[in-house]
């Protein structure tokens, strides 16, 4: 039995080593097939396949996509293209770099600015791909190059396609600027897995609505076989397959609103938002100062880099969704509507206003020293009183405050069709506890609850909050998102696709308190804080001043503007909607340190708002400055 | 004691434990002519070759581990690794990622794998399982099984689709099978079949598919198309010459001519770049790896073992040989990478854990032998 067990077991490893064996031969045979096969192409066929591989000549060369148009709603083209000759050189295929340019130079003009720019470049791209030295050659200096080329491998002239932008500065935060493909870009299109579509193409949306919506815009890459000479350089077309071109963009924004309110800032510093309030579209988004984006269109040179970033006005920050800054004063209509829904205050609560509020040991001043004396909502709005609010915040206490303007979306990104939108900060004990690490700061003192009410403290709103929220309470309660592109244009089938209104929610307010505040706000522009700036109008319209302070006042210090530096002083602030009945427009206006809301931005609002409703343009643009106004103006 | 006097003598030893200094060896040096090709073929790309060495770095810790399991431990990984691979390959048809026109990657977390290649090494270990479980008494009905457990996830690849893997784990199934000792009249029957069967099966393949084939007689036929990438690589190889352009001299590397370079056809780069002596050098490091995978085979202590080893060793070949008779112009164009060379973490994972099951099969030959 073991025995034959053990010749079975023999006999099966003799045959699974024959297999082996046959295995063994079968791989030798195989092998030595395919060195027949090698010996053929390398030894036998070599001369034919070396003299084909000398004259290879057809190359596969990506078309770049034509980058969709950016229009206003009216049609004005805010961003194009033009195409233009560039002068590129391969870093690969140049062996002395600095010779290979310094002899450029004695042919083309080649400035330190490109040089600098060049290096830059170069330290900053990974793969070898050909950089230009000079861009936008004249075709003078594309016929001296192509005369002496020969003198310079690896060294090309080529036609591109460079976006423009007409405006110069104008809208400059909404469009945005496109830039050169950086590594991180790269892999950003990896991750998507759309790398292919971006070969041949240099640049890539990098802010505003060039960034948003760059998918749009990019458009579809085509290919072209090329034939080429042995140094790689491109003969003649053999085959193409068009690229296909971006979409346009037709913007919500009207371009004409947008440089009425550009050139009302004049040289300062501030953010405008104006919504149409049933759709969220966005009618004007300034902020100030802006930036030349057609200087980041080849690559920015290093010099104007530095001027951008590091100017203290700092052009390149976006206020009006970046920017976060206290309210003001233009917190107290929403105050107000947090009072009436919660049952806080009725229209008919009065109270004694003797220019103070006293909390335990503190004393918290109102604008107007003596006070207004008595006075109801209605009053407390029109003439801005301090003390009405800092007593209705003590009231209604920090929860409340927080869990009302929440809904109303302050503290929250609105969600419009921008990047780096900030969120703002709306404060409440929770996010005390979240924001700092001490105990003893984490803690919510009700002190604090006192400034809240009159929109300083920790309040932090971007001007597009704002502006939501304004457009929010103008349209009775529903909020559409912020949006700036209204329609999607396929070049390639001629469609049109509109951006539809989005509705957030509607926050639930009861119709009376409503029309109540709307009633005040109205009432601020007719005979309040905004009646001067709106002295006139041919039109119904609602507003709220503010002044946001930068620095914190000591107890009876009196804040005196000569003596504070331009950056510590005041915000102005001014929030409007018009016409009251069924509101077109709804905006805000910040212009930083420039005092008192009822100056500087109120007659900002009230241009744009004549320019919106009436196409009428202000005399104010006709003044070389605006005109400083007396000092004894409303309090606020 | 002695650790204490030699503690990096005896690390040494620990580490080298379980490991077949010859297959390493031999690895090793495929590998690192893989790295000099990719660092020609990746001038654009620098990245690549760091990435391939640490792809490397993990493939060898894979077969370190995997060397130090004896191979009966192995058996009890055979059927729950095919059902899994089965299970995953389902997933795939189901809900699996389309990259290319094909399904083949499955998201886990953050990452994505394709499940057909753990089916290059499930599938022959649990053949070798199934076969090693019925020794002595395998009948035919046993060997209809065995086709019937390889055609399952065959078809289920091939469908993604995947015609390369598919081939490489039909083969792989397949040297299982043969090693078994299924009779050559059923062989010679299955060929007959199968030639027979070639028409039915060309209605079934895709459109990019056939047009490879008919490439593969005519590549001149659609220079621009399909038949660029045979032509572009024929090129390579053949201006290589005897000796080759040169390291980082191939034209057809360098001015873009060869598709793929870094991953299935970085042979072209290999051959345009060092020529026939070149390639000559490639196939004896392929020869000896194989060869030593068969004598491993022959020397191994159970069934299973010799199997297991058998398909492993043959797998090598199978890759190497579909590979270059590819980029030759003499196979068709199916994605199929060339072993410790194509750039590749899962590829390369694979195959060094393939190595490992060698090792251990080897190092346990005289436990049982006795």
């Amino acid at each position: 039995m073991r025995l034959a067990e053990l010749r079975d077991h023999e006999r099966e490893l003799y045959y699974f080593q024959l297999r082996i064996g046959f295995a063994g031969a079968v791989v030798l045979v195989a092998f030595a097939l395919l060195f027949a096969r090698f010996f053929y192409l390398q030894v036998v066929q070599h001369g034919r396949y070396a003299s084909k591989a000398e004259d290879n000549r057809i190359s596969i060369v990506p078309i770049a996509p034509n980058r969709g148009l950016i229009l206003d709603r009216n049609g004005v083209v805010l961003a194009r293209n033009y195409s233009a000759y560039t002068l590129e050189i391969l870093p690969a295929k140049v062996r002395d770099l600095e010779r290979t340019i310094a002899e450029l130079g004695e042919v083309i003009e080649i400035q330190a600015k490109d040089r600098s720019r060049f290096r830059k470049l170069l330290a900053e791209t990974r793969t070898a791909e050909s950089l230009p030295i000079r861009t936008r050659l004249s075709d003078e200096e594309v016929a001296r190059f192509a005369a002496n080329r020969y003198r310079f491998p690896g060294v090309e002239i080529k036609a591109r396609l460079f976006r423009q932008y007409p405006l110069g500065d104008g809208a400059s935060h909404v469009l945005g600027h496109i830039g050169r493909i950086s590594t991180r870009d790269r892999d950003r299109l990896e991750e998507l897995g759309v790398e292919a579509n971006y070969r041949g193409t240099d640049f890539i949306g990098k802010a505003g609505i060039e960034a948003s919506y760059q998918q749009e815009l990019h458009g579809t890459a085509g290919v072209e076989q090329v034939e080429i000479d042995a140094a790689g350089r491109g003969l003649r077309t053999l085959a193409r397959t068009p690229a296909q071109p971006g979409n346009n963009l037709t913007l919500t924004l009207d371009i004409r609103l947008q440089q009425v309110a550009e050139r009302l800032f004049g040289e300062r510093r501030g953010a405008l938002v104006a919504l149409e309030p049933q759709t969220g579209a966005v009618l004007a988004f300034v902020s100030r100062p802006g930036f030349d984006p057609n200087l980041f269109v080849d690559g920015i040179d290093p010099a104007s880099w530095e001027a951008l970033t590091n100017s203290p006005d700092r052009p390149l920050n976006n206020r009006a969704i970046a920017g976060v800054y206290p309210p003001g004063s233009t917190f107290k209509p929403f105050m107000a509507l947090a009072a009436l829904e919660l049952g806080k205050r009725t229209p008919r609560s009065t109270i004694y206003d003797p220019g103070y509020f006293v909390f335990g040991e503190r004393r918290f001043r109102d604008s107007k020293p003596g006070g207004h004396g008595s006075v109801d909502l209605y009053k407390s709005i029109v003439v801005s009183s301090d003390t009405f609010y800092y007593q209705l915040a003590n009231d209604l206490g920090i929860d409340a405050i927080a869990g009302f303007m929440q809904q109303l979306g302050f503290g929250a990104r609105t969600g419009i069709d921008l990047e780096g939108e900030a969120s703002g900060v709306l404060p409440s004990p929770e996010w005390k506890m979240k924001r700092f690490r001490r105990p003893e700061q984490q803690k919510w003192y009700p002190g604090e609850t006192i400034s809240i009410g009159i929109g300083q403290g920790y309040n932090a709103y971007t001007p597009a909050q704002l502006a939501l929220a304004v457009a929010t309470l103008a349209n009775r309660g529903a909020m559409l998102r912020p949006h700036l592109v209204s329609h999607i244009e396929d070049l390639r089938t001629g469609t049109r696709r509109a951006i539809e209104p989005a509705l957030v929610k509607h926050v639930p307010l009861r119709a009376e308190n409503v029309e109540f505040v709307l009633r005040a706000m109205a009432g601020v522009n007719k005979e309040g804080t905004g009646a001067r700036a709106f002295a006139g109008a041919q039109y119904t319209s609602g507003g709220k001043t503010g002044t946001a302070q930068v620095v914190g006042m000591k107890q009876n210090e009196k804040y005196d503007e000569r003596r504070v530096a331009e950056h510590l002083r005041d915000h102005s602030l001014f929030i409007a909607f018009a016409p009251v009945e069924s509101p077109r427009i709804a905006l805000a206006v910040l212009v930083e340190n420039s005092g008192f809301g009822a100056r500087a931005a109120a007659p900002i609002a009230r241009a744009v708002l004549d320019y919106h409703l009436l196409g009428k343009l202000p005399a104010a643009l006709e003044k070389p400055a605006p005109v400083e106004e007396p000092e004894d103006e409303a309090a606020d | 004691m002695e650790l204490a006097r030699n503690p990096l003598r005896s690390l040494a030893a620990y580490l080298a434990e379980g490991v077949d200094g010859t297959l390493l060896a031999i690895a090793l040096a495929i590998a690192a002519l893989g790295l000099v090709t990719l660092y020609s073929a990746s001038y654009d790309q620098p990245g690549r070759v760091a990435g391939q060495a640490a792809n490397l770095a993990v493939a060898l810790g894979a077969m370190w581990l995997v060397a130090r399991v004896p191979p009966q431990a192995l058996m009890r990984f055979a059927l729950p690794a095919y059902l899994l691979g089965v299970l995953l390959l389902v997933a795939v048809a189901l809900f699996g990622d389309v990259v290319n026109g094909a399904r083949r990657w499955l998201h886990v977390g953050v990452t994505r794998f394709q499940p057909s290649e753990m089916m290059k090494l499930a599938l022959p270990l649990m053949l070798a399982w199934y076969f090693h479980r019925r020794e002595g008494a395998l009948r035919r009905r046993d060997f209809a099984v065995g086709a019937a457990l390889l055609v399952l996830p065959v078809l289920l690849i091939a469908r993604q689709p995947d015609l390369g893997t598919a081939v490489l784990v039909a083969a792989a199934g397949f040297y299982v099978i043969f090693f078994a000792g299924v009779g050559w009249k059923v062989l010679a029957t299955l060929a007959v079949l199968g030639l027979a069967s070639l028409v039915p099966l060309w209605g079934l393949l895709h459109d990019y598919q056939r047009r490879r084939i008919l490439m593969l007689l005519d590549p001149t036929q659609d220079p621009l198309g399909a038949g660029y990438h045979i032509i572009q690589s024929t090129i390579a190889v053949g201006s290589g010459g005897i000796t080759g352009k040169g390291w980082l001299h191939g034209t057809q590397t360098h001015l873009e001519f060869i598709p793929e370079r870094h991953t299935d056809f970085v042979f072209a780069v290999f051959s345009e770049e060092f020529g026939l002596l070149g390639n000559c050098l490639l196939l004896v490091l392929y020869a000896l790896l194989v060869g030593r995978g068969l004598m491993i085979a022959a020397n191994a202590p159970t069934f299973f073992a010799r199997l297991l080893a058998g398909s492993i060793a043959l797998m090598f070949f199978t890759y190497a040989f579909v590979n270059m008779g590819m980029v030759a112009g003499v196979l068709p164009v199916v994605g199929v990478p060339l072993p410790f060379v194509s750039y590749g973490g899962t590829a390369l994972a694979t195959l060094f854990v393939g190595l490992g099951i060698l090792m251990s099969v080897h190092r346990h030959r005289k436990l049982v032998q006795t």
